[in-house]
């Protein structure tokens, strides 16, 4: 497995980006306020108005360092990509099943299949854990429902069926949710999921952690040679990283939604990190922001042992090992996707 | 792992100038500024390889001389401080 690289976030308005020599150096004004050697970057992910310059984008995309911009308020803007390279064959084949309805609903079966595992996994540990703080019975309750609907999802021959399982299984995990949270329950309440904007303080954390976790993955896939924006699941839409959202599914439980709960359980994050607009939209303020990148990067370089490969590797290598085995089953060289069913 | 390379290019000619630019430069490239003609490397295998071989043959090894100091992966208990102008690791989050 290769090494787990940093990602450089740049969160100050108005910087600078640009390329001198081998380095990318920040700057805003006349003043320069960082310079990183490119070798020890995996990504470059601005926040606001940043602006970068041409020959660094040309330098990332040569490098595969992924170049992304997000708003002020995290939604996703561009992504840099370079020429496309890489295996045609494996892309072709790639866009041949995405077109093929049944083969899809096979590919598709298992990322759903590993999300809503995934999802019984957090209900069942939350039961372990704080036996004494949930409503024990009613988790376990949930947890069966959700046995039912992987066995349901197994037999699954219609991407249809399928979303509407796994919007079912989204409900009833999403119930669990606000009870998930121990700590601080006065600032931090889960009246349910919204986005675009996220109307509550959970809703701000889940989906700015969503969005990072998407560009993760869609160059993870790029970096194995895929085209993150075909997928099997979620159906093609000009601008839409579908591939990317579909492998998504079955991490969002396991990366995001645990990293959001932690930052609320430790009280890592607080009521004061936070903005409500007119609108009703929720921010994070800058030094929320900061603390949650910091504790983002802290959580990928976590070893976890990847339970189908038997390897160790830090956390921010999952959506990478999963492309790998994704391109894997694509090339013919596996049975099938083999989805992370984290333990 | 983490290398600490300094040097010491003799400037007392225009040649010698020269070849300490293009020795900062190329330090530059692969790490980060910590003090004048200090650099500190985080590099794998065949990168410090590279940085070594690029770099010994910039200077001229009559007048100037580079030191190598490996600290490996676990170099952050072996790294301290003291006073101004702190720097960036390339291996902690980066939130600029």
């Amino acid at each position: 497995m290769r090494k787990l690289l940093n990602t450089l976030y740049v969160t100050t308005p108005d910087a600078y980006l640009s390329l001198n020599g081998e380095n990318v150096v920040v700057s805003k004004g006349e003043e320069e306020i960082g310079r990183i050697p490119l070798h020890n970057l995996e990504g470059i992910c601005t926040i606001g108005w940043a602006g970068a310059s041409p020959a660094l984008m040309y330098a990332c995309a040569e490098r595969n360092i992924s170049l992304c911009f997000l708003s002020s308020s995290f939604r996703f803007q561009t992504r840099v990509i370079g020429e496309s390279k890489g295996n045609v064959v494996l892309r072709k084949t790639q866009y041949r099943l995405s077109d093929d309805e049944k083969e899809s609903v096979k590919i598709a079966r298992n990322f759903i299949f590993a999300k809503v595992c995934n999802q019984k996994w957090i209900l069942e540990r939350a039961t372990r854990n704080y036996p004494m703080r949930i409503d024990v019975p009613t988790f376990k309750e949930s947890s069966k429902y959700l046995t039912e609907i992987m066995k349901r999802i197994l037999v699954t021959e219609d991407l249809e069926l399928l979303r509407g399982l796994e919007g079912q299984a989204a409900n009833r995990y999403f119930q669990h949710f606000n009870e998930l949270i121990l700590q601080q329950k006065d600032d931090f309440y889960f009246h349910g999921r919204s986005r675009r904007p996220p109307m509550d303080n959970v809703n701000a954390l889940l989906s700015f952690s969503y969005t990072l976790l998407a560009n993760e993955v869609a160059s993870a896939l790029e970096t194995v040679g895929l085209d993150a924006y075909v997928g099997f699941l979620h159906r093609d839409r000009p601008g839409r990283a579908s591939l990317a959202l579909d492998m998504m599914e079955e991490l969002r439980s396991v990366i995001a939604d645990r990293f959001v709960l932690n930052l609320i359980n430790k009280k890592i994050i607080n009521s004061k990190h936070f903005l409500k607009k007119e609108s009703g939209a929720v921010l994070l303020t800058d030094e929320g922001r900061k603390i949650f990148l910091k504790a983002w990067q802290e959580r990928k370089q976590e070893q976890i042992t990847h339970p189908r490969l038997n390897e160790k590797i830090p956390f921010g290598l999952v959506p990478y090992a999963q492309a790998l085995l994704l391109a894997r089953f694509l090339r013919g060289d596996a049975e099938e996707y083999a989805p992370f069913l984290w333990k | 792992m983490l290398v600490l390379v300094t040097y010491d290019v003799n400037t007392e000619t225009k040649a010698g100038q020269r070849r300490l630019r293009k020795v900062a430069k190329k330090c530059e490239a692969y790490g980060i500024r910590v003090q004048n003609s200090v650099f500190e490397c985080v590099v794998d295998h065949t990168q410090f390889f590279q940085l070594k071989k690029e770099l010994s043959e910039i200077i001229n090894e009559e007048t100037d001389s580079l030191r190598f100091y490996q600290l490996g992966n676990k170099y952050k208990t072996k790294v301290e401080h003291v006073g101004a102008k702190t720097t960036l690791n390339v291996e902690d989050p980066l939130i600029l």
